[in-house]
């Protein structure tokens, strides 16, 4: 039985759903390339027709992440931005909007050196709904998964097409706000999607979960962003984001248009598909 | 799960097999706190795939007669106990015999898993091999079998370790390998580690990736130990054979620890065998450019499983300075991270220069060039045997050859090879 969402996750999800829409989550790597890039970014991709961001917290070994991320990365932690830092962001951003939930993605250890229970409430407290953390599955999740469940986050996990049956039941006793499913193996950024695949995996699972399905990995543009509306309660867009942003380091002001300008193109193609 | 199987007699099982009073780790890979399968979802599935095929084949009594074979005719199995009688006496303590792994088909004892991990490939289907490697023995241990058995192989490399291991680059070639440069982060094993598991992500279906190390998620830290703790096994034998008596200390390198764990599980239950094992203490623990995340570091998570690193208060992992890659890594095996913290096993650190200084001792007192990873060890029981008495005993595995080290050596002395 899956964990009921409160809060702004599931309340977004059941709007949509009301709506019959499809959600649009953008990953961005928080502090890429500057700490001053992220929070202005946020609005314009709210303003572009985001319903969720998905923020990346910069690790030194993003073992699950393709080159893109992997310079995003980089250029963050080159900067300076640590997990302090994205919740400083997080917190910022919620003084102008209280309503977008923000998920944080990214890996175990510099939240475990900063202690969970800690990081749980420092997270609640600046305004993130759920955490996302690539290298926790649920069998060694507990003494992460109990703090952040006491101060009201979602627990949101990745499904690949490697679950199986059993694996997707395991997941569901644990998830909450979404499921992630990653539609190609691989890392972020690889190959292309095959959406009929996607489509008959996304059958079994919710067959075994109740909680929205997003679906992430291997989406480029607004033709593969509107076949994955028409099968998922969310299509999750990263690296083809984060390409742009790296297109314009060297200017970092034009960002957010860009950002901005392509999320749009995104969310027109994902209305038309739901539309039809 | 170990290798406990009675019902052969080979080199590889035998009398002595696994301590019985040891059950580690449990079924989830943990050494106690450490261990353990942190890894992003897509691995999971393949990690139990790969975990129900070792353990089955482990008590396959015709998988089993088979490593045993290629370890005897292929490795060159069983590697001599050697008494460094010279360099022994020179020391003026504890005689001191070395468990020459050196001598083994590769150079190194890297290849004692490669060959077993090899043939668990080819049980499972898999077509393609890929690896990771720092000072590239591991490499060329896998890309050896990989020849071997006309299996696809791909290593990754840290740049700055290709540059500094030419000559095992080459070799990998040689051999069929293609070898990938990784040219992020610190560009050193880590981060050959981490871009072997972003393929492994992409091509699980036909590939194998051979850990070369008793580190990443289970069940890597119990497979490669297990596969490796015939150099214990070994030693045990030959120190009965020889003596009547266990050695009162057993001496090898850590970096992830694979020969040092090989060494020391079978002694495991023997409380009076003292196990050492020496990380690389870089330029000095206190000058923070060191590799000794046992000595020095904190428990965390990297590449799957949960030991002592060397990260910063932030959670971000430390790049490492060793003089040998093949210990140039912030991680260490979290059974290692285990017996530190149980206490059963101590770990020490040794600098560059006094490995350094090491490896030409050996050389010139024994006439045996070893590795300088390896001679991180020689350095330490260097300092151990005078504290010792003469009727005493210390085994240094000599885990490796130093070919391959011979322009990084000669570099040092100013002379351009």
């Amino acid at each position: 039985m899956s964990v009921t969402t409160q809060g702004r996750i599931g309340g977004m999800f059941e709007r949509l759903r009301a709506e019959r829409r499809t959600a649009l989550i953008p990953f961005v790597t928080a502090g890429d390339p500057t700490p001053g890039v992220t929070v202005p970014l946020m609005h314009r991709m709210v303003a572009a027709g985001a319903d969720l961001i998905e923020l990346g917290v910069p690790f030194s070994d993003p073992i699950a992440d393709g080159p893109v991320i992997q310079r995003a990365t980089e250029r963050a932690l080159e900067a300076g931005v640590r997990l302090r830092d994205v919740l400083d962001m997080v917190r910022a951003f919620r003084a102008e909007d209280s309503q977008t939930p923000v998920v944080l993605m990214g890996y175990l250890n510099p939240i475990e050196i900063m202690q969970p229970d800690v990081f749980a409430a420092e997270a609640a407290s600046a305004g993130v709904d759920g955490v996302l953390i690539v290298d926790v599955p649920p069998e060694e999740a507990a003494f992460i998964a109990d703090p952040l469940r006491a101060q009201g986050l979602d627990l949101v996990y990745l499904l690949a097409p490697t679950s199986d049956a059993e694996r997707i039941e395991r997941i569901a006793e644990v998830a909450s706000g979404f499921v992630y499913y990653v539609a190609v193996k691989g890392v972020t950024g690889a190959g292309n999607l095959d959406i009929d695949g996607v489509g008959a995996k996304l059958a079994e699972i919710r067959e075994r979960i109740v909680l929205p399905v997003g679906v992430g990995f291997g989406i480029k543009d607004g033709i593969s962003a509107a076949s994955v509306a028409r099968v998922a309660d969310a299509v999750i867009v990263g690296s083809a984001i984060v390409g742009r942003i790296e297109a314009l380091v060297e200017t970092p002001n034009g960002i957010p248009d860009a950002v901005g300008g392509f999320l749009a193109e995104l969310r027109g193609a994902i209305d038309g598909a739901d539309a039809s | 799960m170990a290798i406990v199987a009675d019902d052969t007699n080979g080199l590889l099982t035998g009398n002595a097999a696994a301590p019985s009073g040891y059950q580690y780790p449990d079924a989830g890979g943990h050494f106690g706190r450490f261990g353990g399968r942190f890894v992003p979802e897509t691995l999971m599935h393949p990690l139990a795939e790969l975990t129900a095929a070792y353990e089955r084949f482990l008590k396959d009594p015709a998988f089993l007669a088979e490593l045993d074979n290629d370890l005897r005719d292929y490795v060159g199995r069983p590697s001599p106990l050697y008494h460094a009688e010279r360099w022994s006496r020179e020391l003026g303590g504890a005689q001191i015999l070395l468990k020459r792994e050196d001598l083994n088909h590769t150079g190194a004892h890297k290849v004692n898993n490669t060959v077993g991990q090899a043939l668990l490939a080819r049980r499972m289907g898999k077509t393609r091999i890929i690896a990771e490697t720092g000072a590239g023995q591991h490499g060329v241990a896998s890309a050896t079998v990989a020849a071997r058995m006309g299996l696809e192989c791909i290593v990754y490399m840290g740049e700055v370790d290709v540059a500094r291991q030419e000559a095992n680059v080459y070799r990998m070639k040689l051999l069929g390998a293609e070898v990938v440069a990784v040219k992020s982060g610190s560009r050193t094993l880590k981060d050959a580690l981490n871009e072997a598991m972003r393929d492994w992500v992409t091509n699980i279906d036909n590939t194998f990736y051979i850990i070369g190390t008793v580190a990443g998620p289970h069940p890597y830290p119990a497979m490669v130990r297990d596969f490796q703790a015939v150099i214990g096994r070994e030693t045990r034998e030959q120190m009965l054979a020889r003596s009547g008596k266990l050695p009162d200390a057993v001496v090898a390198c850590v970096g992830g620890g694979s020969n040092a764990i090989g060494l020391f599980y079978p002694f495991i239950d023997d409380a009076d065998v003292r196990m050492i094992g020496v990380e690389a203490g870089g330029d000095g623990i206190e000058t923070g450019r060191h590799a000794a995340p046992l000595c020095a570091g904190k428990p965390g998570v990297l590449h799957g499983n949960r030991t002592y690193l060397m990260e910063d208060d932030n959670g971000q992992i430390r790049e490492t300075h060793s003089i040998s890659a093949g210990l140039d890594y912030p991680g260490v095996g979290p059974e290692h991270a285990w017996l530190k913290d149980s206490g059963r096993a101590e770990y020490v650190s040794v600098t560059d220069d006094e490995a350094l200084a090491a490896f030409h001792a050996l050389t010139r007192i024994e006439g045996i060039i070893p590795a300088l990873e390896t001679s991180h060890a020689l350095a330490y029981a260097a300092k151990l045997a005078p504290t010792m008495r003469r009727d005493q005993t210390i085994v240094i595995n000599l885990s490796g050859r130093g070919d391959k080290d011979m322009h990084t050596v000669a570099k040092l002395d100013g002379i351009h090879l």
